[in-house]
């Protein structure tokens, strides 16, 4: 079956051969509808569009839309009606009609619709001309043209004129620009019937015999036409009217007629018409009797043109209070807004109760039927509006409860914004709405905020929480940066991460790391609950139980397999990091060999990190913020004051041996993994076997070895390395354990997490003493404790069995060099623990280059490589290495 | 051979993501500047298409690169060079820089391997992107008549570009990731006047983005509506890019090959994205998801959008090498 003719709104409409007669509504036109002129003119555009959507409801495909009126701003009207309606997606579903005598209106219609619309209409009234000029510019802007039968002359009012103006106007638009036929819609006006005067009485038969002359000389031109016009004699006489109409159209379709504007609550089925009056009717519109006129007319006087009941599809109306609300907002229906507010408040008494129940739960219905595909953005976005105005509803009485309350304040101020290169907003600004609606004082930004912008508000207006939108990825990045200069602005305000973009792995994964105070919402609905705990006194503990939740999270996701790509080792050597050692010039330390150094407890109180002491006793938080903590502040105190009481004893009475040795050595890299040790006489002594990441990297990221951190052999060029052992030593084991054959666990705990206290500070503090004394190559530096912590230091000290060194047999090497057994009594065990327990062993890399990594998963041929290096079985090696091992 | 005589002869292989491959570089602040903007006094970071005039270099080698991968077709880089994105940078005098600059690399890059290639002409296509603001919706909730742009300013702004670009000599424009078809009009509209005032007419494509598994614009078209909403213009193509991955973009496609009167474009994402808005679809996957499509003659050109590189379109090239193009009614 061919297509007549295509439109659009939101959705097509084929005009097929086979097409049923298509309605074009006619209510929202201020010359035919009383009351939507005086909606326009009173700006009450709400009632003006429930007349639009009231049409589509009851079948109109096409709505018409005039806005002709003298004491109208036309053009201002159609375009704020055309904004409002593509907000409206029940209504802008269908394809519009412009409707205007003056070309500007016209125009600046066709400038505010996406679909493909029909503009009514242009005719040769004021010549060729003008009409082929704003025929040409309908082209370009792409709609179907409604040509009204009116020349330089006037209006075609017989047959001839009809045909001959169609005929004129055609040729003219389809061989002078091609217009295309079918968008080409005639209006052979319809005019009014039975109007007493005998030149009228062939109206109907000529508009139906100009209607079939174009349907078979004019080929592709469709044929519309205003019924209503047509009982234009009869107004007041509804009956009447609505018979005229369809037995108008029912003609009118028989000769050929597309489409018609009409009122589809207006028209009578025409096997419904009482015989008589349908007699009558016929008549008339056939021009069958002379007298038809006179007998109509006295039909009409007899009977009572009742008006029509609404049979409007409001059987919704009759449900529950509960299933209306939602149906409202799930259609985003505002007409009974106020009045079921009204109920549900009548009902539940308390606004925030009906604002937290029903009305809430239509919300979440609308946000699974959008999870689901179901409903799209401009819809939601009605609903929206419906909640918006349910909450208006309610304001007042919420004001009025805070007042009994005696909630001075609103609960909290919350920031909200789309970020920076993100113009999406429907989701902020539902959250936004919902938010208020809850009591809540909302600041928004708006789209594409700058980060500065934000935190410089949420600083001018000491906000409680920042919220942060985004629904294209870039934005999750621009969500990073916030939370970084949060961090960094060491600000302690709630973060909240939503858009369609973000997920909760994102959050925990990429955005917590940077600040811990981070709380991701998965969609409108929970934010509600999760910025009431933030505003309440359970904040420290919801965000605490948060950053846990993230935190598990963040492991879990970061262990788990990913599916990756591997590059083979020997590839993985290819792209290795390739220093360029010349520029970079390795440092010749300041004294080579072996070494051994004591120190005391008062060297190295400095040098503790304290943060992952109260991790031992799992208290997170960053020490000494955490002694503050509102929730864990105060154990947090007392054991850090009986900590520093033990810590007193062990240093009186000399409870740990802290010793430590160290080696440096002439170093180059051999074969690109193996880094030889050589002693002064540039013998080569011993080998560190190092393993490279093999994982795929992004462009231009090297696959890294601690190896690339020296120098190459063949380079020529001289290059370092180092090792240590560290340890509390084993009297401080034992005193830890006298304290639990006490059966005191607690101060038994103290010191023996102490002990990897002084073990680790050792390793720093000797660190320190290697980079500006022993190897000297950072004599100048000057760092206090907490940069020691963040590593700010030049060179590395990387420990095997740990990520950038997995392999723990590496520790036998560092034995052997250092002779740590007879130094310093740290023995290793046979799977490769340290004893004493609170001991630490590693490298020296001196590079400037040098950074911690991960080596990451490694594949069989790296491990049977390594085998062969280490001179060891591959099962065993494989038996090492398996937590790194990937198939 | 021009445009369409090549796209009857065989599918035309589209280029991959500009962006993707950008951000690989990792570029700071300071590279966005080089020297000559280095005092500028807003951030320029992320103003990709200023990259052009300031990195030549990159956007070459992209280019390069896409072609060596068998892409028919290449964009310039000028997807937000326009005189609304770049109120944001402040850069509204540089559009026509941008453009000018843009259209030059790409067609020196084409040039390039069409003399390498005699055989397998290359051509550029200028690449007009939606703009970050939208005609049909409004972006204060309370206010939905209320609009931040309007058409008039959308055209003249398209105009600009346009002219910029067709008279440094682009083979074709191309409008893409159409969210909102009230912009692509106004953009089409721009065109139309750019092309008469220059007086040369280049082959025009049009390239829509169904957000999600609603099948809509973000405007809220269905595929079909916005066909017809954009079938009043002489295209040379219409089709599908962004937003969503091979797999979910086709059924989409399949009711624009059915209906539509001009060539079939479509250019996916390598997949939807993770969680981190990264993508993840191999060469491979999407070649396989992409099947269908080929092998059933639905297609005309054919390429990659958000996450996809040369190895992508090369996968993409090489099966599609085979198949022949959708033949239009």
């Amino acid at each position: 079956m061919s297509i007549k003719l295509t439109l659009s709104g939101l959705e097509p409409l084929y005009i097929r051969d086979d097409s049923n007669f298509i309605n074009i509504g006619e209510r929202t036109n201020v010359t035919g509808s009383k009351k939507f002129l005086r909606l326009i003119q009173s700006e009450d555009y709400e009632a003006a569009l429930q007349i639009a959507r009231d049409q589509v409801d009851s079948g109109a495909q096409i709505i018409d839309i005039n806005m002709d009126e003298g004491m109208l701003d036309g053009k201002r009207a159609m375009v704020h009606f055309l904004r409002l309606i593509a907000s409206e997606p029940d209504i802008s579903k269908v394809p519009i009609m412009i409707d205007s005598s003056k070309w500007e209106i016209l125009e600046a219609g066709l400038k505010n619709i996406q679909g493909k619309a029909i503009v009514n209409s242009i005719s040769l009234k004021e010549g060729e001309e003008v009409f082929l000029a704003q025929a040409k510019k309908i082209l370009r802007y792409g709609a179907a043209a409604v040509v009204m039968a009116f020349d330089e002359n006037g209006q075609a009012d017989n047959l001839e004129r009809r045909i001959q103006i169609c005929r004129r106007s055609y040729d003219l638009l389809v061989k002078t620009l091609n217009f295309p036929k079918s968008d080409i819609i005639f209006d052979v006006n319809i005019f009014p019937l039975a109007t007493g005067m005998d030149e009228h009485r062939r109206n109907a038969l000529d508009f139906f015999e100009a209607t079939q002359w174009i349907k078979e000389n004019l080929p592709g031109a469709l044929v519309s036409g205003g019924v209503s016009n047509a009982s234009f004699s009869f107004r007041g006489n509804n009956s009447v009217r609505e018979a005229i109409h369809s037995v108008y159209l029912y003609h009118g379709i028989k000769y050929g007629m597309d489409m018609g504007i009409v009122n589809p609550e207006m028209l009578e089925i025409y096997d419904n018409i009482p015989a008589d009056l349908l007699e009558l009717v016929e008549d008339v519109v056939l021009n069958r009797r002379d007298d038809a006129t006179e007998r109509l007319i006295e039909y009409a006087e007899h009977v009572k043109g009742e008006a029509k009941v609404r049979k409007k599809d409001d059987e919704w109306r009759s449900w529950p209070l509960n299933k209306r609300i939602e149906h409202a907002l799930v259609k985003g229906i505002t007409e009974f807004t106020d009045e079921d507010t009204a109920e549900a408040l009548e009902k539940i008494k308390s606004p925030l109760a009906v604002i937290e129940g029903p009305l809430m739960d239509g919300m979440n219905v609308v946000g699974d039927l959008f999870g689901s595909g179901k409903m799209f953005l401009p819809q939601v976005v009605k609903s929206a509006r419906v909640m918006k105005k349910a909450v208006s509803y309610l304001t007042p009485y919420l004001e009025e409860e805070k007042k009994k309350n005696n909630i001075g304040k609103s609960s909290a101020k919350i920031l909200v914004a789309t970020v920076k290169g993100d113009v999406h907003d429907i989701g902020k600004n539902i959250v936004s709405v919902v938010l208020s609606c809850n009591g809540f004082e909302v600041i928004d930004l708006g789209v594409m905020v700058p980060l500065e912008k934000i935190l410089e508000v949420a600083e001018q207006e000491q906000v409680d929480m920042i919220g942060v939108s985004g629904l294209i990825t870039p934005s999750l990045d621009e969500m990073v940066h916030i939370a970084r200069e949060m961090n960094r602005r060491n600000l302690k305000l709630p973060l909240l991460i939503g858009g369609a973009t973000t997920s909760k792995t994102h959050t925990a994964v990429k955005i917590a790391p940077e600040y811990p105070k981070c709380i991701h919402i998965l969609d409108a609905s929970r934010s509600v609950p999760v910025v009431s705990r933030l505003a309440g006194e359970e904040q420290v503990q919801f965000l605490e139980e948060t950053r846990k939740e993230y935190e598990i999270m963040r492991e879990s996701f970061l262990s788990r397999s990913v599916q990756k790509e591997y590059l083979s080792i020997e590839v993985a050597r290819k792209n290795k990091l390739k220093i360029n050692f010349n520029a970079l010039k390795p440092f010749k330390p300041k004294q080579m060999g072996v070494f051994e150094l004591s120190a005391t407890v008062s060297e190295l109180r400095n040098y503790i990190d304290w943060t992952p002491y109260f991790q031992a006793w799992e208290l997170h938080g960053k020490f000494p913020a955490i002694l503050n903590d509102v929730l864990v502040g105060e154990a947090a105190s007392k054991l850090y004051t009986e900590t520093l009481e033990m810590l007193d004893v062990i240093e009186k009475d000399g409870i740990a041996d802290l010793k430590a040795v160290i080696g440096l050595y002439r170093a180059n890299t051999v074969d690109d993994d193996t880094i030889e040790i050589y002693d002064s006489t540039g013998k080569c002594i011993n080998h560190f076997i190092t393993l490279r990441q093999q994982v795929q990297k992004a462009a231009h990221l090297p696959n890294l070895s601690l190896a690339d951190y020296i120098a190459p052999k063949e380079s020529g060029i001289e290059d370092y390395v180092g090792c240590f052992a560290v340890t509390a030593g084993e009297r401080i084991a034992d005193f830890s354990r006298s304290f639990k054959a006490k059966g005191d666990d607690y101060n038994a705990i103290i010191v023996k997490a102490l002990a990897d206290r002084l073990a680790e500070s050792l390793a720093e503090y000797l660190h320190e003493k290697v980079r500006k004394d022993f190897w000297g190559y950072a004599s100048e530096e000057n760092l206090v404790n907490d940069d020691l912590i963040n590593e700010a230091y030049k060179g590395i000290r990387p420990a095997p069995g740990y990520p950038a060194c997995p392999d723990h047999l590496e520790k036998l090497i560092i034995w052997e060099l250092l002779d740590i057994k007879n130094r310093i009594g740290v023995e290793l065990t046979e799977s490769m623990a340290m004893y004493p327990i609170a001991s630490v062993s590693g490298y020296y890399f001196g590079s400037e280059a040098a950074r911690y990594f991960g080596v990451g998963k490694i594949k069989l041929d790296q491990i049977e490589d390594f085998a062969v290096r280490k001179k060891i079985d591959t099962e065993v090696a494989m038996k090492w290495l398996s937590p790194n091992f990937t198939g | 051979m021009n445009l369409t005589e090549c796209a009857q002869n065989r599918i035309l292989i589209l280029d991959g993501a500009m962006g993707t491959m950008i951000q690989l570089h990792q570029l700071s602040e300071a590279d966005f500047r080089s020297e000559r903007f280095k005092d500028f006094h807003k951030s320029l970071k992320g103003n990709n298409d200023l990259l052009s005039v300031t990195q030549p270099d990159i956007i070459r080698n992209i280019h390069r690169a896409y072609l060596e991968a068998g892409a028919d077709i290449i964009e310039t880089n000028t997807f937000n060079a326009n005189r609304i994105s770049m109120i944001d940078y402040d850069m509204v005098d540089m559009v026509k820089e941008m453009n000018i600059a843009s259209a030059h690399l790409a067609l020196e890059a084409a040039a390039e391997y069409t003399a390498l290639t005699p055989d397998k002409p290359r051509y550029v296509a200028g690449a007009i992107g939606p703009t970050n603001r939208t005609a049909s919706i409004s972006p204060k909730v309370s206010d939905p008549g209320f609009r931040n742009i309007d058409y008039d300013e959308l055209a003249l702004t398209y105009k600009e570009q346009a002219t910029a670009l067709i008279k440094t000599g682009v083979h074709a424009l191309l409008v893409e990731t159409i969210f909102d078809t009230l912009n692509a009009k106004a953009a089409f509209y721009g065109i139309m006047e750019a092309m008469d005032e220059t007086g040369i007419r280049i082959p025009l494509m049009a390239s829509g983005t169904i957000t999600d598994k609603s099948g809509r614009t973000l405007s809220g078209q269905t595929t079909e509506a916005f066909m017809i909403s954009l079938s009043h213009l002489p295209l040379f193509s219409i089709g599908l890019n962004c937003a969503l991955g091979a797999n979910e973009i086709i059924p989409y496609i399949e009711i624009m090959a059915e209906q539509s009167p001009f060539h079939i474009s479509v250019y996916p994402n390598a997949g939807l994205p993770n969680a981190f808005g990264g993508y993840d679809e191999t060469p491979e996957m999407m070649v396989g998801h992409l099947e269908p499509l080929i092998t059933s003659g639905k297609i005309n050109l054919i390429g990659g959008c958000c996450g996809t590189t040369p190895e992508h379109i090369k996968a993409i090239a090489d099966f599609a090498n085979n198949y022949q193009p959708r033949k239009i009614f």
